[in-house]
């Protein structure tokens, strides 16, 4: 076989690959016009199913839940953790592998099994009267639920750039005439602002996104996965369909807007870093991985 | 300078909520797993997972399943994906994790719709005379929602393995002697080995987890561990003692598998160190 | 054809996205040879190896080896091995699997195995390295394993791509003459690629300068270095003085306002040409005695001869000499019939 054919081979078998991803979701969001609520033929266009999904209170008050929950437990996950990461970086060897084990466990773990753990531990509580007559299940959990899983995830991103530091940065302000706090805030922290900002994005996604662990936690509360899965439990409603539309295109404008930033950032940077053009979404995804790699590692090492 | 003494304080607030949230639950789960309802002693909970072993099986054989047909789809496109031009494999990349990023709960329905026996795929072998199918609700189904959730998760570390592979170490391969066969043999795939031991925990570690794509996809007749446990705590044979032990015993089996998988990764290293 | 022709290319073009990084290349090499493609980054050298190795198909020519053309053959068929710039060791392998690699793929009985390796491991100076790691080895270390590795197959022909470029430059001496030394005990053709002219003037038999695509000249390194037959050869080969001159009859050009018996003929009357003058070929002398006068710029110290610049009608001569001027002296040069090099305005 020679380069040529190869390479077409190689083309094809990619295309044939991202159509498996891509189709589906492109027959979802093509019924989401469709006026019956038949899934497979086309009866005519109608933009019904949006307007009834903008309409429906259960689906806006799960969305803004959600976007409560991702923000408020986001913004404590991230001080939590960055703190965490300052503090355990000026700790022992050992004791820093032992910290950074038992951070792994939520990442490596299956999900479900972060969820029951919670929930049982939520369980024992109310059982020694923590909550009242109406249990803890509710705000206060998602809420514990969330920062829970988020934390590691901080810890994993930032914790790496505070390594790579330059320990010398530090002395140098300190030489100039910083006193320790001032060197921290002045010098440390606005090299640290990148990744703490990155971690909290991912804090955000993985929040909106969870439904496992909210799913054990929540009481009665709907988050939007879960109010999202009460709905495919119907079977028929193609008010999903609408709802997939819109994330769809509201996750790919964030990317693509987030790219576009990044392409101008980068050009401004250009001259130092040449080579490396990272998309803060690849960033966000080979973070993840890399935790979850480590995690892996720091586990069973 | 950073490692002064009082800075360790910082990390203080974080312990406190990693031993209150991650070390106790899991306590927890192993007091439930070992305990009645009375709370009193006993390992009647683990015995009876014995007669789940038919579930158990499944969820392993099928979480393989897709694992290895996962593996074997994105073998190529990781390896493909890291030998294009650095401004293509970004694009390539964003349209890899961009479904990642919808939920899965709609992208297993997606699949619940197409899948039907009324559904699109249904039709569309309807026009050419063949069908229908059955193939909602089969073991198939769930396997298809594994790969099709799962697979970015394969091709990504993958893809990561394999740009560390300079394109020279293939060339002195061939130049070597080896044909492409060869080349996959002994170059690709020994050394995109921790890539490979990533993907399998990635996809395997979910798939032998999930209770949604077997309850969307699988109807009733496909029970995996993830839907007894779900089963325990939520569902209507509420049994938090049951469901502690069948955790338990899903987290030994994700234990051992990793520890496999590393040792796998490890030996690798220790190959390269 | 010569019978002793082991690689032959004709009209060899290679193009990178519509850029044409071969240019109609025609080249012979002779076997056992030592023959080195010499030019700057960029001028096709590497190409050309690797259209010889077969990485590289050409979108128009012939690959002719002992004869025959390969140009269909796949690189794991040719009887050529490479040695890469970054030698391109399997990190996963230790040493002695790294040089056994192409004996387990032709299926070796283990114990031919393992005599072939150790044999090719001692000729390369790496005699008790076999469990290494290769990463635990040097720069120079992991540069034998890489040739062994490529000489285990007994190829006919050993390309090696800039192989010493990473090394330092004391390693790389050494390396220079071991190479050379294996070449002629192994008794085969060695295809080299490098932008180093001193390299490639110590080490071949002849030396291939190329640019832009194109071969600019084929020869042993005296005629390479003594008769560059245009400028580039000229500035690339060393340092040389490149003076506009005018070809008065033959064996009598003037350049610098004076005129000069030389060697060349075959010219047009007064035809405008340029001079090639090689700085160690220019003799100093007082300035009343010398052909040409100009005046010192600066004086440099360079080891074995001091480096001088002198001006000489605004042009600024590089000279090598012995005995050193002082800056702003007047001195007189001369240079002999010989040391002159003419070449025509058509070859620039």
């Amino acid at each position: 076989m020679n380069k040529k054919q190869s390479r077409l081979l190689q083309r094809t078998y990619l295309i044939l690959i991202f159509c498996f991803m891509y189709l589906p979701i492109a027959v979802m969001i093509l019924f989401s016009f469709n006026e019956s609520k038949s899934r497979a033929l086309w009866t005519g266009f109608t933009l019904g199913w949006y307007k009834s999904l903008f309409h429906n209170d259960m689906i806006l008050s799960a969305l803004a839940l959600s976007l409560v929950l991702a923000l408020v437990s986001s913004v404590i996950a991230t001080v939590l953790g960055t703190l965490a990461t300052i503090g355990i970086n000026s700790m022992g060897r050992k004791t820093q592998l032992l910290i950074n084990n038992i951070s792994y466990v939520p990442v490596v773990n299956p999900e479900i099994i972060t969820g029951v753990s919670l929930m049982l531990l939520f369980v024992m509580a109310q059982r020694f009267g923590v909550g009242g007559e109406g249990g803890v299940f509710g705000w206060p959990t998602l809420m514990i639920a969330h920062i829970t899983f988020n934390v590691p995830y901080v810890i994993f991103n930032v914790g790496p750039k505070l390594r790579q530091l330059d320990p010398s940065i530090y002395n140098a302000a300190l030489d100039l005439g910083c006193t320790p706090k001032q060197a921290f805030f002045k010098v440390i922290m606005p090299q640290l602002t990148p990744a703490i900002l990155s971690a909290f994005l991912i804090c955000l996604t993985y929040s909106i996104d969870d439904f496992m662990i909210s799913y054990f936690n929540s009481g009665t509360m709907q988050t939007l996965p879960i109010a999202i899965y009460s709905m495919t439990r119907k079977k028929v409603s193609p008010e999903i369909n609408a709802l997939s539309a819109v994330m769809f295109i509201v996750i790919l404008s964030i990317i693509l807007i987030s790219n576009h930033l990044d392409s101008i950032w980068q050009r401004k940077e250009s001259s130092r870093h040449e080579k490396e053009t990272v998309f803060p979404a690849d960033r966000l995804g080979s973070d993840c991985f890399d935790g979850c790699c480590t995690g892996c590692a720091g586990l069973c090492g | 300078m950073l490692r002064s003494k009082t800075s360790r304080w910082a990390a203080a607030p974080y312990l406190v909520w990693m031993g209150v949230f991650i070390v106790v639950p899991l306590v927890i789960v192993i007091y439930y797993a070992m305990t009645n309802a009375d709370g009193t002693f006993t390992l009647d909970n683990l015995a009876q997972i014995g007669r789940y072993s038919s579930v158990f099986a499944r969820s392993l054989i099928l979480a393989a399943e897709a694992t290895v047909i996962c593996l074997i789809l994105a073998f190529p496109v990781g390896y493909t994906l890291s030998r294009l031009r650095a401004n293509k494999q970004h694009i390539m990349l964003m349209l890899v994790m961009l479904p990642m990023w919808m939920n899965f709960l709609l992208r297993t329905y997606a699949w619940m719709t197409l899948l039907e026996n009324n559904g699109l795929i249904n039709r569309l072998f309807g026009l050419f005379g063949v069908g229908p199918f059955h193939m909602i609700n089969t073991a198939g189904a769930v396997v298809l929602g594994m790969v099709y959730n799962y697979l970015p998760y394969m091709i990504l570390p993958l893809y990561t393995a394999m740009t560390k592979i300079d394109d020279s170490i293939v060339e002195a391969a061939q130049d070597l002697g080896c044909n492409t066969g060869k080349i996959l043999l002994r170059i690709l795939i020994p050394l995109s080995g921790p890539g490979i031991a990533t993907g399998i925990t990635m996809v395997f570690v979910p798939s032998v987890s999930t209770f949604i794509i077997s309850r969307m996809l699988g109807g009733g007749s496909n029970l995996l561990i993830g839907d007894l446990i779900e089963l325990q705590f939520l569902g209507n044979s509420y049994n938090l003692n049951l469901g502690s032990a069948m955790s338990l015993v899903l987290m030994v089996i994700v234990l051992v598998l990793m520890s496999f998988t590393s040792s796998f990764d490890e030996s690798e290293m220790e190959g390269v160190m | 054809m010569n019978e002793n022709l082991i690689v032959s290319l004709k009209d060899i073009v290679v193009e990178f996205d519509g850029e044409k990084v071969l240019d109609g290349l025609s080249l012979d090499i002779h076997d056992k040879e030592f023959v080195t493609f010499l030019g700057p980054s960029g001028c096709g050298k590497t190409t050309t190896l690797r259209v010889i190795a077969g990485f590289i198909t050409p979108k128009s020519g012939n690959v002719f080896f002992d004869g025959k053309d390969i140009a269909d053959l796949p690189p794991y068929k040719r009887q050529v091995n490479t040695v890469f710039q970054k030698y391109a060791l399997f990190p996963h392998l230790n040493v002695f699997e790294n040089v056994a690699f192409a004996l387990r793929l032709k299926k070796l009985p283990e114990e031919e195995i393992k005599s072939k390796v150790l044999r090719m491991l001692e000729i390369v100076g790496l005699k008790g390295y076999e469990r290494r790691h290769v990463n635990q080895l040097s720069g120079g270390q992991q540069q034998r394993v890489a040739i062994a590795r490529s000489l285990i197959n007994q190829p006919r022909v050993l390309l090696l791509d800039e192989p010493l470029g990473a090394l330092d430059l004391k390693l790389r001496k050494q390396m220079q003459l071991e190479l050379k030394r294996l070449q002629r005990e192994l008794n085969i053709t060695f295809i080299y690629v490098t932008h180093d002219q001193e390299e490639a003037l110590t080490m071949s038999d002849t030396v291939v300068v190329m640019n832009g695509g194109k071969i600019q000249q084929i020869g042993t390194p005296e005629d390479i270095y003594n008769e560059p037959c245009n400028p580039f050869v000229a500035r690339f080969i060393g340092d040389s003085n490149i003076i506009d001159g005018v070809m008065l009859k033959d064996y009598l050009v003037s350049f610098g306002g004076s005129e000069f018996k030389c060697v060349d003929k075959g010219f047009k009357r007064d035809e405008s040409v340029q001079v090639v003058i090689r700085p160690e070929d220019v003799e100093i002398v007082p300035p009343e005695q010398g052909a040409l006068v100009g005046r010192v710029r600066d004086v440099i110290f360079k080891g074995v001869h001091f480096e001088m610049h002198v001006d000489v009608e605004g042009y600024e001569w590089i000279i090598h000499s012995t005995q050193a001027s002082k800056p702003g002296e007047l001195v007189g040069m001369n240079i002999g019939p010989d040391e002159i090099h003419i070449m025509s305005r058509s070859e620039v």
